[in-house]
């Protein structure tokens, strides 16, 4: 019971870091990007090639596919998502719809279509037992490293002047600019950070979620059940939604294996019902 | 008061004007029961663009009239295509016509539950759930493999001829000639659906929906009627595919489907009906080409196309495919007007 806990939040951890950026980039530019996943399968490529092939250390690896993805990301958001967002939802659906069937063609040929595992070092495998309770170390780190992601992302945008402008952006974006914030070079910022933080998730996250040529679509629905429940404006409602998903779904898969993803589906369509506007959204007045 | 049945006349007048087949329609649909003739070789291919055809104008009915932007057509196209299939598998009805028009209602049924869901909220919200509902049918199927065959996909259907006399042949000569006419018929009531006054109403409310409840349409009422008609049309088109190939498999409710769908519908332009068909088209032959070419990785075309389409701009893409429909348009009028006009000096337009 409290291993599933366990599991649970380690998944919805991850699932946080990797649907945190989309959150923001939905919730700052209304922008719809399928393609999200697409970051996250990079960094996770990334690593792969990087500690499997190259034979860099583990530890450094997971900062590398960090900045790389970043750098994707800008070089992305720069060159083609810029010329999308004012356009219809139906147009940004489309874009990022192509982007996600062309990263999952591309892989496919550069790297083949088979599962990829990245190797782990030692001192990461195994388990911890506290209470009778085992706690694999992978995922106590996971659970480690993106809780203290999520404390600095929350303290960046609660006390940060870059922060401040975030959200004031995010709130409105005409008086944002009229107050002389540029609101392009923070959406590029967060842009680029989101991915790269998607690039770091997937990187984490390619031991628990496997990692294959389609993951931008197997996980699509996950990041944007995430977004949905935890509606858009905050930190705290996504990450909230993510552990709520992660729980949901590790302890679905284990209770009732018959219905396995079904479980999470339903609570999104429950809650959609319930809350059109999120789970943890507050009520904007406009 | 006297003035209101002048206007009752002048509206219909118009919507009657606005109905009438033009000569460049007839031309078209010629050609598409000419293939039959025309192209015995092709018949699988043939088959598979009717059969999406049918499928992206149950798509445009809502998104090209209503203005509903889906990911989620795939669930209707689904649950039709697994009720044909089982249907015709357990026996339970043996004649094709009525099994389809059976997988239809189910299919209309599911649609209008559904469409409650998809009046809430935003284009996002919209989204999320249509996929989320396609992906839930994809997973029941799944699960279920005992009814469905799971990954295996629905085996051992046997369709019974089509009216006790068109049976399906290896060739699919019938099979074809079946789904033309039944994308013909159903295109029929698709045309009469959006040129009647409840079209119109369609439209209004799609170019603005507070303004439309302004002068008294029932906005949601009209949305959750055209979604169930468009979710029928998704599923009659999942039925004909499940028909055709006495086969069905989980793929039917994948998210590529309902993607691909929206391809095929902005290549041949929405809200004029005549898009899904056109587009099919286009798609069949670009994939089939593409395919040809690139074997695996023709879905990395697929993408790129979609990418150039909305980087450079879908009304303008639109705009050019009216351009070419405007001047074919002409031509065809020319040719059609050219016996009366024998012995006229070429007009100088």
């Amino acid at each position: 019971m409290l291993t599933i806990l366990f599991d649970g939040i380690a998944y919805g951890m991850l699932l946080f870091v990797l649907a945190c950026g989309l959150s923001v980039t939905l919730g700052l530019m209304n922008f719809i990007n399928l393609a999200h996943g697409a970051f996250a399968m990079a960094g996770g490529y990334c690593t792969v090639i990087l500690v499997n092939r190259i034979g860099v250390p583990f530890a450094l690896g997971l900062p590398l596919a960090f900045v790389v993805t970043a750098a994707l990301g800008a070089l992305f958001e720069r060159t083609l998502y810029v010329h999308v967002y004012a356009r219809s939802p139906l147009d940004q659906v489309l874009f990022t719809m192509g982007l996600v069937f062309m990263s999952v063609a591309a892989v496919d040929y550069v790297m083949g279509s088979s599962q990829q595992f990245v190797i782990i070092p030692k001192a990461l495998q195994g388990q911890f037992i506290v209470f009778g309770v085992g706690m694999s170390k992978y995922r106590l780190l996971i659970i480690l490293i993106c809780g203290l992601l999520t404390l600095a992302l929350q303290l960046i945008v609660a006390k940060t002047r870059f922060g401040s402008r975030l959200r004031a952006a995010v709130d409105d974006q005409r008086v944002a600019r009229g107050l002389g914030i540029n609101v392009g070079a923070v959406f590029a910022v967060t842009f680029a950070f989101g991915s790269g933080l998607a690039g770091l998730g997937g990187a984490l996250g390619a031991e628990i979620l496997g990692l294959d040529p389609t993951f931008p679509l197997k996980y699509m629905i996950y990041f944007l059940i995430v977004v949905t429940v935890g509606g858009t404006s905050s930190i705290t409602g996504p990450f909230l939604a993510s552990i709520l998903l992660g729980i949901a779904d590790v302890a679905g898969k284990y209770y009732v294996p018959r219905l396995g993803a079904f479980v999470i589906y339903t609570i999104m369509i429950v809650v959609l019902i319930l809350r059109p506007q999120g789970l943890f959204a507050r009520n904007l007045a406009r | 008061m006297t003035a209101m049945p002048a206007v009752a006349d002048e509206v219909a007048a118009y919507l009657a004007r606005r109905a009438r087949w033009s000569p460049l329609e007839v031309a078209f649909w010629v050609f598409v029961f000419a293939t039959i003739w025309l192209f015995p070789g092709q018949y699988l291919i043939m088959k598979d663009t009717a059969i999406l055809a049918l499928f992206a104008l149950s798509l445009d009915l809502i998104l090209g009239y209503a203005g509903v932007i889906s990911l989620g057509q795939a669930a209707f196209f689904g649950l039709a295509g697994y009720f044909a299939g089982l249907v015709a598998k357990y026996g339970l009805i043996n004649e094709p016509v009525i099994a389809l028009i059976c997988s239809g209602l189910v299919a209309a049924a599911l649609g209008f539950v559904t469409s409650f869901l998809v009046l809430r909220g935003s284009d996002l919200t919209r989204l999320m759930v249509t996929l989320g509902v396609s992906l839930m049918l994809g997973e029941l199927a799944n699960r279920y493999s005992n009814i469905t065959g799971g990954a295996d996909g629905l085996q051992g259907v046997t369709i019974a001829p089509v009216l006790g006399l068109f049976g399906f042949d290896l060739y699919g000569h019938n099979g074809y000639v079946y789904c033309l006419i039944v994308l013909f018929v159903c295109f029929l009531l698709a045309r009469r659906i959006v040129y009647s006054p409840f079209g119109l109403s369609l439209r209004s409310l799609k170019g603005n929906a507070l303004r439309a409840s302004a002068v008294g349409i029932p906005v949601e009422r009209r949305l959750v009627a055209i979604y169930t008609i468009s979710a029928a049309f998704a599923g009659i088109a999942g039925a004909l595919l499940t028909q055709t190939t006495a086969f069905c498999s989980l793929d039917v409710f994948s998210l590529d489907r309902s993607a691909d769908l929206l391809l095929v519908l902005i290549i041949g332009g929405t809200g004029y009906l005549y898009g899904g068909l056109i587009g099919a088209l286009i798609y069949k032959f670009l994939q089939d080409w593409i395919a040809s070419l690139t074997p695996q990785y023709w879905q990395f075309w697929i993408g790129l196309m979609l990418v150039v389409i909305v980087l450079v701009g879908r009304e303008r893409v639109e705009g050019w495919a009216r351009a070419a429909r405007v001047a074919i348009g002409r031509l065809g009028a020319r040719v059609v007007s050219r016996p009366a006009a024998v012995g006229a000096p070429p007009d100088g337009r």
